[in-house]
């Protein structure tokens, strides 16, 4: 015990020496899973988290996305990992994977154009997407002293990355604070809770170096593969200096690739979200708008108590599709270690050869702060695999010609129509009602009863649309 | 006329006592409150969203429950029970969940099964609808993953809004209380050893009391311990023992949840409980409980009760 850990902690000191001048004046950022450590004044505020986890039996493989935007030199993180780490246990992945995952889950605004109510059907489908509303960021960096233990480090990519445990939180604490890390107050507390539960800490840096080789101008997503009977995220830390802020709400998305159907919270409720709504066109221009008051708002309606699913789905399938379902290469990537292309086959485990993809898509969406969420999120899989997806549907009114009879009723019954949407669409979003009427009466979408086609108009078949 | 007046008098002639127990007895029997308060709880929860409730899953529950139910009675030469049958199905229509109705009807069958099956000193082990859960459970996380049984059913811990939470709190103290029923001390028991486990938990831990308070906020929670650890027939007899027996499944649902991280631990803990459950009525004895009807009976056609409830 002494002597081995004294000497790695040597190694650690004065690799942190060198670092010292820079990070002295550092703040660092600290995403769902860490805390912010930024200077006071700095108001690099985590807006949104991504992460991915793989989860199969006590298999985990967790990804999270990097959108941090500081100085390189800036950024820390502190993750609590229940085992130690060994080096190929840790990867870097690719942004774009993330970003191809939540295209492909993402909610979607599709559009159908009514048919010519005097002729046959005509049928289109369009669909549009939109990655909601994203960001995130990312955290901070170490050395070593009191109690604090670190059990590996390794240079992964571009980060430098130490395991640490520690015996007590103040001695945590004073370990972090002594190499110039703004340690929020709450933060102790919280990671004394963890240390007691025998949590493991992640903390990684960037290795300015080899972040310059990868010639990339962002940081790329960390990742880690272990075997835990615990399936959660923390995300208490990440909280602990949101509190002085306003509310403090964080957002976040969880993208989890299952084998056998849709993962849950165990101790929160996870809500659907509304979906199959018809919204006025208008939504068209404004979707990010609408897609962000409308979770607000059904947020509130829960009282900021409930996880959202927005997108449960077969990996092998989507309909209408938002982006192409991820490639088997690209699920392996992410962790699902079950797909063919290499390694892991056999042993404890038996793969089934399985149909399509065999991967389920659960997309979780939460704003949380330490009022509505005190303890992290705890996760299920269940054996659910119906489908669900955030889905809002725009119907364009027949703008052509159309003077039979049915062409009057189908005109008279519009204003009508218009009504229930701007209903629906003041329902979910919370917006002021005669508001998204005005924005409808200048996207075309008119709330007067049209007047009815004269009787003689079609005596002698020299009609005309007198509603254009 | 003839044929309905026929009808009568031959369901009057099988089911004579039985029918005359429901409509003259009504309020006696604690069955009746519960079954109300079951259906209504997943008539509130299936209308607040809590979950979704499918008419053909809680149709195959009944109809097998009520058919095991009745094919027991049969071969055992028993009388035909239809309320406990009924209780068993709404508790797994409230606390299993399973996209196929035939899995949901395989559950009901292997709880009212198990009454008639799994027994020890002339009294069934376990608690039918606790059988049915644990089972389907054990199947589907040992099946092979892809295989057609993996997760084939799966409880939902965590999906019981406050709201909900207290209308079953409610709800179970006042089967409870109007019913004057005996046997209240098992889920206070539970409760209070579990709240306090919880909260040792937190002071030790340091972290704030929102974090156990949310732990308890569980409808599911409040569900296993009124209406399912309560049973009865399920529980020992004597007071003491079963204080004991609900402690018991408090520290290791306790353990099975935060320890071993098993979201729906409380099922297991029950059925472990139930299997020792035998020890317990050997060690301390009591007299056997039997349903208000039961004893009824007991008087009015073979003389003195041979047992009566515990208290």
């Amino acid at each position: 015990m002494p002597h081995a850990p004294t000497r790695r902690r040597r190694k650690i000191a004065l690799a942190a020496a060198s670092a010292l001048a820079i990070l002295s004046a550092a703040g660092g950022a600290a995403a769902f899973c860490g805390f912010y450590v930024a200077k006071a004044d700095t108001k690099l505020f985590n807006k949104a988290s991504k992460v991915v986890l793989m989860r199969d039996g006590d298999r985990t493989v967790i990804t999270m996305a990097n959108d941090y935007q500081g100085p390189l030199e800036d950024f820390a993180i502190v993750v609590p990992v229940p085992v130690v780490l060994e080096e190929g246990q840790i990867n870097v992945a690719d942004n774009a994977l993330i970003d191809h995952l939540d295209a492909y889950t993402a909610p979607r605004l599709v559009e159908y154009f009514d048919e010519d109510p005097c002729a046959a059907r005509r049928f289109d489908d369009r669909v549009m997407s939109m990655a909601a509303p994203a960001a995130e960021a990312e955290v901070l960096r170490k050395k070593n002293s009191l109690g604090v233990t670190v059990e590996a480090e390794y240079t992964v990519g571009e980060y430098d990355i130490q395991i640490l445990s520690a015996e007590e939180s103040g001695g945590l604490v004073e370990w972090l604070t002594t190499n110039g890390y703004k340690i929020p107050d709450g933060a102790e507390s919280v990671l004394g809770s963890y240390i007691k539960q025998g949590t493991k800490f992640f903390v990684a840096k960037v290795n300015l170096d080899a972040q310059a080789d990868t010639g990339l101008a962002y940081l790329r997503p960390l990742q880690m593969a272990f075997e835990s009977p615990k399936f959660i995220l923390p995300i208490r830390l990440g909280m602990a200096n949101a509190d002085d802020e306003g509310d403090g709400r964080q957002e976040l998305f969880v993208f989890a690739l299952t084998r056998t159907g849709r993962v849950e919270t165990t101790n929160y409720r996870t809500v659907k979200l509304p979906t199959g709504s018809d919204v006025p066109l208008f939504v068209k221009d404004e979707f990010g708008d609408f897609y962000k008051s409308m979770f607000d708002a059904q947020t509130k309606k829960e009282n900021g108590k409930a996880v959202f699913l927005e997108y449960a789905w077969d990996m092998a399938w989507c309909d209408p599709c938002a982006a192409d379902p991820l490639s088997q290469e690209e699920l392996r990537k992410l962790g699902v270690y079950w797909l063919p292309g290499g390694g892991d086959r056999g042993a404890d485990r038996r793969i089934m050869p399985g149909p399509a993809q065999d991967v389920f898509v659960t997309r979780l969406h939460v704003s949380y702060n330490a009022e509505t969420f005190p303890e992290d999120l705890m996760f299920k899989e269940t054996g659910d695999r119906s489908n669900f997806q955030g889905r809002y549907v725009l119907r364009h009114p027949y703008e052509g010609e159309a003077s039979c009879a049915a062409a009057d009723d189908y005109r008279a019954s519009l204003p009508k129509r218009f009504e229930r949407e701007a209903q629906t669409l003041a329902n979910l979003t919370d917006w002021d009602v005669n508001a998204i009427r005005d924005k409808m009466n200048d996207k075309g979408q008119t709330f007067e009863t049209p007047k009815p086609t004269p009787w003689w108009r079609r005596l002698w078949d020299n009609d005309q649309d007198e509603n254009g | 006329m003839a044929p309905l007046s026929h009808i009568r008098r031959h369901f009057s002639d099988r089911f004579g006592d039985h029918l005359s127990d429901i409509c003259y007895r009504l309020p006696a029997d604690p069955r009746f409150f519960q079954i109300a308060v079951l259906s209504g709880l997943l008539a509130y929860g299936g209308a607040s969203g809590a979950f979704e409730i499918d008419p053909y899953v809680i149709a195959a529950v009944f109809g097998a429950a009520i058919a095991t139910q009745f094919l027991g009675a049969v071969l055992n030469a028993t009388r035909f029970e239809v309320r406990s049958a009924a209780i068993t199905s709404l508790s797994l229509l409230l606390l299993l969940r399973a996209d196929a109705p035939i899995i949901m009807a395989g559950a009901a069958a292997i709880a009212i099964g198990s009454k008639f099956l799994i027994r020890l000193y002339d009294k069934h082990v376990f608690n039918p609808a606790n059988a049915g859960i644990v089972a389907l459970l054990i199947i589907s996380n040992v099946a092979e993953p892809g295989s057609s049984l993996s997760g084939v059913a799966w409880t939902t811990p965590g999906q019981w809004g406050t709201a909900l939470w207290l209308a079953a709190l409610l709800a179970g103290l006042g089967v409870f209380v109007t019913s004057r029923a005996a046997r209240l001390d098992a889920p206070l028991a539970f409760f209070a050893v579990f709240a306090a486990l919880a909260i040792a938990r937190a002071l030790w831990l340091g972290d704030p009391l929102a974090i156990p308070v949310n732990r308890l906020q569980n409808g599911a929670l409040v569900l296993f311990a009124f209406f399912m650890l309560s049973d009865p027939k399920t529980t020992p007899d004597g007071s003491r023992a079963r204080i004991v027996f609900a402690g018991l499944i408090a520290v290791l649902s306790h353990w099975l949840i935060f320890h071993q991280f098993v979201s729906d631990g409380m099922f297991y803990a029950l059925f472990a409980a139930c299997a020792l459950r035998p020890i317990f009525d050997a060690v301390a004895t009591a007299p056997r409980y039997a349903w208000p009807q039961q004893r009824r009976r007991a008087l009015s056609r073979d003389g003195p009760p041979t047992a009566y409830p515990a208290e």
